[in-house]
């Protein structure tokens, strides 16, 4: 640069500065698909240090240091509330400085769209073999290409039947509820599972992308928001508990929470309306970004060891994807939680969640909508 | 007034340049600080809001204004209005309780006026998420509030106070209502008692100081309380999730689902700048009216 005119050089520096802003707002849009990394089977994973994030409470709390005392890789975990919050994270560019995310299977879907996902490397899990066939098949993934299914289960309604007096079975019931329940009752907030009571109560998929279903769900959603005492993802069961809510649209492992309770617990119940409803699977991906992808497998292998999930299984209450994980669990504990019993086939029934893609923003704004009204 | 040096009259054995280091060292680190985190960033916000949002959220490089058109469709401006609203309706509760309140602080006993004002900020010493679940607690259907009216005979069934806009109006007016009570204390406690006692010997009753006199003069601590109430409630979004239980929908929240849920940042932006669109005109109003009734100097 010696010699040249000073305007020159400014110049140059706010060229530099705007292509380095342009490099930043483009960030997250490049769809790069390169091929998966080499991998060394032989890794000294102590040398290595994982960051996982997860629900809160989606993991029981000492499987970080179990696996640190075999493997000798130190383990942090960081939570996220939503799958919203956490692909947010993980596509705002850059290094997230996370390894391995815990998302539902529509996410890993659109994380791996976008090239942000390090295919599974199969041999280094062999435990894949405990996974049930019908796992390894759902729609959002066929193969496990990009994620592997760490708890499966399904929506529905889980209520007191104290409070109800009666029970119900459809998602009318939650949509129109009787007057004794009406104002006492919570639905799910993010977007996939506010729209799933409307879309099964009218017959729709799961996954319409059609305006003019999506313009019925809305009406029918906004029609129920009156009743509503409130929508909620992360507290419905203590609300059912406290006796503020008595029917709720819950997930299955969750509503297991309520009917842990040792007070009103065997009042509360669990329903899949008969509309039928969705299949969900939360699942776990490697990131691309990740520098200790070796560790990343072997926790991953880890888990969907048969004592390891088992024992998930027991403190998460949700039903695992692992054949001898659940042959594992004692007839005691099924015989408690009876959503537990739920066999792959009878999840089956539900409709597999997949990425709407170019209709998302549809969604987001018919949630707003809803919201707003 | 007393006549001294005017502020151009350079006072001697103080070169300039001196001058000119102490104030590069006394601006330095706050203009730094502002220029890196709200400059830069504003700058950010608004070339994001001329950008289109990604098939997964990131941004195009593509210029359009097409969001700026979006933030104009009614479920929009329903959003914006019912903002508006809330943090009006919260302002104007905040004034009508905090001016008294001022008015009583400022009248009280030298050594009591510390021991009050301090329990007026009391409450922030204790984290703003834990304060709002107290409100949960105290006002839902099993709470204590709906069980006290019920044992004494005054409702037959619970309340739905919870999760209603008046909730969150409750739990905004508790959360910023000292950010009201300071700024009036100070002006009423600026206030010449002689300026009143003139009026009053000058044949003015009580009624007739107040509006001509005190409300005047103490009007600019009305308006920044007013702004330092309305601002924050504006862009709140932890209340009306919480105490609205996500029935009320405030215009933050829609900035942060933007951000954090549909991933659509050049929306979020343009929203964003709506919200500081608002702000400026409300700081300009103020800062005009600040200076009609600005007070006579007192030197």
């Amino acid at each position: 640069m010696i010699g040249q005119p000073r305007s020159n050089q400014r110049s140059a520096f706010v060229i530099g500065l705007l292509s380095a802003s342009l490099v930043v707002a483009a960030a997250g849009t490049t769809v790069a698909q390169d091929p998966a990394s080499s991998l060394d089977p032989g890794a000294d994973l102590s040398t290595q240090q994982l960051v996982i994030s997860n629900w809160a409470l989606y993991m029981p709390e000492e499987l970080p240091a179990n696996f640190e005392a075999e493997f000798g890789t130190p383990v942090t975990v960081t939570n996220h509330a939503t799958n919203e919050e956490i692909v947010a994270k993980l596509t705002a560019g850059g290094d997230s400085g996370i390894d391995v995310a815990f998302v539902s299977g529509q996410f890993a879907q659109a994380l791996a769209a976008q090239g942000l996902l390090e295919p599974i490397h199969h041999d280094l899990i062999p435990n894949l073999a405990n996974l049930y066939p019908e796992a390894s098949e759902l729609a959002y993934d066929p193969g496990n290409v990009y994620s592997v299914p760490y708890a499966w289960g399904t929506t529905g309604l889980c209520y007191r039947e104290d409070l109800t007096g009666y029970a119900p079975d459809s998602w009318y019931d939650l949509l129109t509820p009787r007057a004794n329940v009406s104002g006492k009752t919570t639905a799910l907030a993010t977007e996939r599972w506010l729209m799933l009571p409307a879309q099964k109560a009218l017959g729709f998929s799961a996954n319409t992308t059609d305006p003019a279903q999506m313009e019925a769900v809305k009406q029918l959603l906004i029609a129920a928001k009156s009743t509503l005492l409130a929508y909620d993802d992360t507290t419905f069961f203590s609300r059912l508990i406290s006796g503020e809510a008595s029917l709720v649209e819950a997930w299955d492992g969750w509503c297991n929470y309520a009917i842990a309770d040792p007070g009103v617990g065997s009042s509360v119940k669990w329903v899949v309306p008969k509309e039928g409803s969705d299949l969900f699977a939360d699942t776990m991906v490697v990131l691309k970004t990740s520098q200790n992808k070796e560790a990343a497998h072997a926790l991953i292998n880890y888990i969907l060891r048969p004592e390891i999930h088992s024992w998930v299984a027991e403190n998460i209450m949700y039903k695992v994807p692992n054949k001898p994980a659940m042959e594992a669990l004692t007839p005691e504990f099924l015989a408690a939680f009876p959503n537990l019993t739920m066999t792959p086939t009878e999840l089956l029934t539900g409709e597999s969640l997949v990425d709407l893609g170019e209709a998302g923003p549809m969604y987001t704004e018919i949630a707003t909508e809803i919201a707003a009204q | 007034m007393t006549s001294g040096p005017g502020p151009d009259a350079v006072r001697p054995g103080r070169p300039r340049r001196q001058h000119l280091l102490e104030r590069v060292l006394l601006l330095g680190p706050g203009l730094g600080y502002l220029t890196v985190l709200f400059l830069v960033p504003l700058a950010f916000i608004v070339a994001y809001s001329l950008l289109d949002r990604g098939r997964f959220g990131g941004m195009v490089p593509v210029i359009s204004l097409d969001d700026f058109g979006r933030a104009l469709e009614p479920v929009y401006l329903r959003v914006l209005g019912t903002s508006l609203a809330i943090a009006g309706i919260t302002t104007l509760l905040a004034l009508l309780i905090g001016y008294p309140t001022a008015w009583a602080i400022a009248r009280l006993p030298k050594r009591w006026r510390l021991v009050v004002l301090i329990l007026v900020v009391l409450p922030f010493w204790t984290n703003f998420l834990v304060r709002t679940y107290a409100w949960i607690v105290l006002l839902n259907s099993e709470g204590p509030l709906n069980g006290v009216l019920q044992d004494l005979g005054l409702i037959d069934a619970p309340l739905g106070l919870l999760y209603t806009p008046g909730a969150v109006v409750a739990g905004l007016l508790y959360a910023y209502l000292p950010l009201m009570i300071l700024p009036l204390y100070v002006a009423i406690d600026r206030l010449d008692p002689e300026l009143r006692e003139a009026a009053r010997d000058l044949g003015a009753g009580s009624f007739r100081v107040f509006l001509t006199v005190t409300l005047p003069m103490t009007l600019p601590g009305a308006l920044i309380g007013s702004i330092f109430v309305f601002v924050p409630s504006l862009g709140n979004f932890v209340i009306p999730e919480l105490l609205g239980g996500g029935k009320t929908v405030m215009i933050g929240n829609l900035i942060r689902d933007q951000f954090l849920k549909a991933r659509d940042w050049p929306f979020g932006s343009v929203l964003a700048l709506e919200v500081i669109a608002c702000l400026v005109v409300l700081l300009v109003i103020q800062s005009r009216v600040a200076r009609r009734y600005a007070p006579l100097p007192h030197d």
